[in-house]
């Protein structure tokens, strides 16, 4: 038995090393992910669920007050649909500048992936599409936080 | 019922589980409106040492789901059946701020077979060991799912054993220890067939034997020793965790040979409130009876 021990070891580091590797593999964006998404309508979708879900959500909605709801609407469909590898151009300002005075806490910005990951759901997104988009919205984590 | 099932409502029932039942229940109408922030699945599961991980390691996150701004809390009953032992373990836990994590854990060792070697072999009448695991675990940098390094956490794990009688027969020098250990895990979101991937590896410092259920230090060695252990999981879905963890153990006693340990898990956490987690454990040699396989499962409740 004691054989295996190090076996297992090696084979765990090596499916952490080969798999963390793959992810690098498939880092270029490609439009299967904004086909999967339903295109710009079934993304504008999601967005419009998810803004019924922010309104709805004492930990954040706050942070809403005020904004143009149509033109929020508008700007984070194209930004979704252009990270998604769609033919769309985010026309809005630039996320760390928008976020620099809104003191977002990680609570706040649990609950908006929270509430993002539900409004995919309500929209039968599949779980792997869902997974990628939020990996192309990985890198926004330190702007949106102001880090 | 199962023999199993009927073992673990035996040790749902018994006494000593009341008090922290009944703090899960007080607690819950005050916490039901704010349970904590963090995404599904991120305060992993309740450890067999009270810290949140797996099932036998340690992960850098912290239990509950409680983030920056927020306090949630953990309560947790776990049960192991390898040839010739059974385990089982209540655990409850404390997150403040998704910062500092403060665990309880009173492990319950039923020696089984063992009882008739004590007997015969050392002239000991025992058919438990008891051991209290009071752990305080801190983040220390980084979110597991937000940032590119991963989260990183330090934590001890100060571990007392109740009844010390056999391990001290056994040549174990101590009947207290303080296990040291530092964490790294990471979630790569869409790694495996779009899936989310979760890697953890930890470091440990520990003198003890059988996790300190056979007491601290010995003859073949008797200082602190570097450990590695390491975790890796699939998430099928949010509801739905599968994976495996390794643990290298110490060698301290002439006594019997200490083997590392490995699980294959299924962790199944169908909203914040619960996860059961089931297991396939390989805890190697223990105390000379040789090769202990089984089956491991646990229920976490979060507040």
């Amino acid at each position: 038995m004691s054989n295996v021990k190090p076996i297992i070891a090696a084979l765990l580091i090596t499916a952490g090393l080969v798999l963390s590797g793959c992810q690098s593999l498939h880092n270029e964006p490609d439009n299967t992910l904004y086909q999967q998404l339903g295109e710009r309508s079934g993304i504008a979708d999601v967005v419009e669920d998810l803004l019924y879900l922010i309104v709805a959500d004492e930990r954040i909605n706050h942070q809403f007050k005020g904004m143009n709801v149509a033109q929020f609407h508008r700007n984070l469909t194209d930004q979704l649909c252009e990270l998604s590898g769609g033919p769309c151009t985010y026309s809005g300002r630039e996320m760390r500048e928008l976020h620099a005075d809104m003191g977002i806490t990680n609570t706040q910005f649990n609950a908006l992936a929270e509430n993002l990951i539900l409004a995919m759901e309500k929209n039968q997104v599949p779980t792997a599409a869902q997974n990628r988009l939020i990996k192309q919205l990985l890198p926004m984590y330190p702007d949106i936080r102001h880090l | 019922m199962t023999p199993f099932a009927a073992g673990f409502i035996n040790t749902l029932v018994a006494g000593r589980f009341i008090p922290l039942l009944t703090l899960g229940i007080l607690s819950a109408p005050a916490a039901m409106a704010d349970i904590g922030s963090r995404i599904w699945a991120t305060g992993g599961v309740t450890t067999i040492e009270g810290s949140a991980g797996g099932g036998l390691v340690p992960w850098a996150m912290l239990g509950s789901y409680a983030s920056d701004e927020e306090w949630g809390g953990t309560l947790a009953l776990s049960r192991a059946e390898v040839d010739d032992y059974s385990l089982s373990v209540t655990g409850a836990g404390l997150n403040w701020n998704n910062r500092v994590e403060v665990t309880v854990a009173r492990q319950t060792l039923d020696l089984d077979s063992l009882v008739f070697t004590l007997k015969n072999g050392f002239g000991l009448e025992q058919d438990e060991l008891n051991q209290d695991i009071f752990g305080v675990k801190l983040r220390l940098a980084g979110d597991v799912l937000y940032s590119p390094w991963g989260q990183w956490s330090a934590g001890i794990q100060h571990k007392r054993q109740r009844d010390f009688t056999v391990p001290n027969a056994i040549g174990a020098r101590d009947d207290s220890g303080t296990d040291v250990y530092l964490s790294g895990s990471k979630v790569f979101f869409a790694a495996v067939f779009g899936r989310n991937l979760l890697v953890n590896a930890t470091v440990r410092g520990t003198r003890a034997n059988q996790g300190g259920l056979l007491g601290f230090g010995g003859d073949l060695n008797n200082g602190y020793e570097l450990m590695s252990e390491a975790g890796a999981g699939v998430f099928i879905n949010r509801h739905w965790l599968l994976g495996a963890e390794y643990r290298q153990k110490p060698d301290n006693l002439s006594f019997a040979r200490e083997d590392d340990w490995w699980d294959v898990f299924v962790a199944w956490v169908p909203d914040r409130r619960l996860a059961v987690t089931a297991a396939f454990v390989n805890l190697g040699d223990i105390a000379t009876l040789e090769d202990q396989q089984g089956v491991y499962l646990s229920i976490q409740g979060s507040f």
